[in-house]
């Protein structure tokens, strides 16, 4: 894999890849979503894509990440392969958790993803304790929590970050204000005027960028982790960005209209970032099509894969539960259904 | 370690110790086994622990892996969860039971499920310690006994020892688990003493219950306090009742098996448990019983319990709603 790097011209153009294909991946699950063909819930990052993607650039491979309800975009970001998102999306036994997470449930802990999770203001702990593993292994790595503007209300957010802070450790706190907490405007929301304000209170740097400026994105997180890495603790960083979709795929969006979203649009962080790049040299428009093209049978690809995948058989149903074996599980699971044999 | 208080020789060796003293002791060995155990909690540092349970280990292992943490349970109990998903093993102390509703979300969505959801592909070493239990006039707050929560939650083993060879041997076996176990302690039965394997390697499976004592008349299925207080009345009837106790010791998953051979072998049951009844362990306990040995009941099956109320605070109060063992002779007495 193409190491995403944006101080590089290939990683450049990795990033304008992955940017692509979270797009593409998520525009599809839209398209799959309102045709019936995806079960569950799913919450599309379109429009968000500079910030996953800008974060990742500047983690090391093995770093972690939490991520969120909406978590497509990071998982592409850290490098996770669509095909098996894609299978999982579908509930199929090759899918990153073998069918049994779904959308808002996909990771892979030995790529540093440690999941995208249902619950909002959930994952900033989780990354709190990576990073509490790599400090007391003496490790180098980093965790980054990935959460929404809505998460910065929930309690257990607040906790996360003041154990970091408290305890120097080697995390980053990155908010991707996407201005909507569900259906509620992130002001009706808050009391400060930056999320960012509120590094204050854990006395530790606080930022807010552009979240969609994919560099802007870079810098700041690139500057958190080396603090992160160098026992200075971690760092708040809120992203403004915004989602093209809906909170869910079916949300009909009656608290704004199609005006607010296209002032976004008018600054859509690909169209940025690949002008910026064709103005530099590194890509032309042409071979720009050609990716983007390539990027799109990837997704057709990867849905027809996941369409022809097996899904698992209904007894995987009753694994996974515990390292150890449980009794309680096979008997009750056997038992249940089992007709009344001899002692009857 | 003294000689004097000590018996047997080599690995059989064992120590009279309260149970206060078997947890430390656990806590001790198993730091010093690995180096990815840690402990952290709220005072469990240089303050010892609010019940003294964690004592002076900090002396011996430093602040970093006998760590204290601020007064934010939801934040190093998902902290805890984020730390053995990425390679270590946190026991975290939940100072009191009453308190795990603050961070239930990291239990009940995260340490509980997360192995599930990601299809295996991540293991959840993390041991809850955590105080069960009235008497100490705490009122409703400090004093639930709450383990049928999570030993009724998928994704959680919880277990509840009642001596101090079960307190050390539960506790060594939940550390070196890779599942999430729940240890319940009793805070009355802290000072209670009793022999202690002294080998490193001692460990009691989580998933086995005790037959503490042997008897004829009718089985006590009992826990944590009730335990104790069971034996004692066993001593008492003795001649006159046959009492068997069992300790259950792990509420799950549960020893099914030596429940119902020793119900089989006496006919009757009793459970003893300070879970509120409804829904309950003693529920849990009677069901699985009546699935397996329906046919050697010759009587129906007491429950001895809380009344479905809090812990209350007066003395008076509380001496009234907690059971004892003359509630399990009281049960005895209604079916033998």
């Amino acid at each position: 894999m193409v190491v995403l790097d944006i101080e590089t011209e290939d990683g450049q153009r990795e990033a304008l890849r992955r940017m692509l294909t979270i797009r593409a991946f998520d525009t599809k699950a839209a398209d799959l979503f309102s045709d019936g063909e995806l079960p569950g819930f799913v919450h599309l990052y379109v429009g968000e894509e500079a910030v996953g993607v800008g974060a990742c650039s500047a983690l090391e491979s093995d770093d972690y990440i939490t991520s969120t309800h909406r978590g497509h975009g990071h998982c592409i970001a850290k490098g996770l392969d669509p095909d098996l998102m894609m299978a999982e999306l579908f509930g199929k036994a090759n899918g990153y958790c073998n069918g049994k997470g779904g959308s808002m449930h996909i990771a892979d802990v030995d790529a540093g993803m440690l999941g995208a999770n249902g619950i909002v203001g959930a994952g900033p702990p989780l990354a709190t304790g990576a990073a509490l593993t790599s400090h007391l292994k003496g490790e180098d790595t980093v965790a980054l929590a990935f959460f929404g503007d809505g998460a910065v209300a929930q309690g257990q957010v607040h906790e996360a970050i003041n154990l970091a802070a408290t305890w120097d450790l080697p995390a980053v706190f990155l908010v991707e204000n996407n201005q909507y907490g569900e259906a509620t405007p992130v002001e009706k929301q808050h009391n400060v005027q930056n999320l960012s304000e509120t590094a204050e209170a854990y006395n530790i740097p606080g930022f807010t960028v552009d979240g969609m400026d994919i560099t802007a994105v870079y810098e700041a997180v690139k500057e958190a982790r080396k603090r992160a890495a160098d026992g200075e603790g971690p760092t708040f960083i809120e992203a403004e960005t915004y989602r093209y979709h809906g909170h869910f795929e079916g949300d009909q969006q009656p608290y704004r209209t199609e005006e607010d979203v296209a002032i976004w649009k008018d600054r859509d962080a690909i169209e940025t970032f690949k002008r910026r790049l064709v103005d530099a040299g590194t890509i032309t428009e042409d071979e720009f099509d050609e990716m983007k093209a390539e990027i799109d049978q990837q997704i057709e690809d990867a849905v027809g894969k996941a369409k022809d995948a097996a899904y698992p058989d209904p007894s995987e149903a009753y694994e996974d539960m515990f390292n150890a074996a449980v009794p309680e599980i096979s008997d009750f699971s056997s038992g249940m259904r089992a007709d009344g044999g001899e002692d009857r | 370690m003294s000689t004097e208080t000590s018996s047997g020789t080599g690995p059989d060796r064992t120590e009279e110790m309260t149970i206060r003293e078997a947890i430390r002791l656990a806590l001790r060995e198993e730091l010093d086994r690995d180096d990815d155990v840690f402990v952290m909690g709220e005072d469990v540092g240089a303050f010892g622990g609010v019940y003294e349970v964690t004592g002076d280990l900090v002396e011996q292992f430093g602040e970093e892996r006998v760590r204290d943490t601020p007064i934010s349970e939801a934040g190093f109990m998902g902290a805890a969860v984020g730390a053995a998903a990425t390679g270590t093993r946190p026991v975290v102390e939940i100072m009191f039971s009453d308190f795990i509703g603050v961070c239930s979300e990291q239990i009940i969505n995260q340490m509980a499920k997360n192995r599930y959801m990601f299809g295996g592909k991540t293991e959840m070493p993390v041991t809850v310690r955590t105080t069960e239990g009235g008497g100490s006039g705490a009122a409703s707050q400090h004093s639930g006994t709450i383990h049928t929560w999570f030993a009724h939650f998928p994704g959680v083993m919880a277990v509840a020892p009642a001596t101090p060879a079960s307190a050390k041997g539960l506790l060594k076996s939940a550390i070196r688990s890779d599942d999430p176990v729940i240890v319940f302690e009793n805070k009355q039965i802290y000072e209670q003493k009793g022999e202690v394997p002294l080998d490193d390697d001692f460990t009691i499976p989580i998933g086995t219950a005790s037959v503490e004592r042997e008897g004829e008349d009718v089985t006590v299925v009992a826990t944590q306090r009730m335990v104790g207080e069971s034996l004692e009345l066993a001593e008492e009837l003795a001649g006159q009742t046959s009492v068997e106790v069992v300790d259950l010791r792990s509420l799950y998953p549960m020893d099914t098996e030596t429940l119902v051979e020793s119900v089989k072998k006496t006919g009757r049951l009793v459970i003893a448990d300070e879970s509120p009844l409804s829904y309950g362990t003693h529920a849990e306990v009677a069901t699985r019983v009546m699935e397996n040995a329906f046919y050697s009941l010759d009587a129906p099956i007491q429950r001895v319990g809380v009344a479905d109320v809090h812990i209350p605070f007066s003395p008076a109060l509380e001496e009234e709603v907690l059971p004892h063992g003359s509630d399990v002779e009281a049960a005895i007495n209604r079916i033998v």
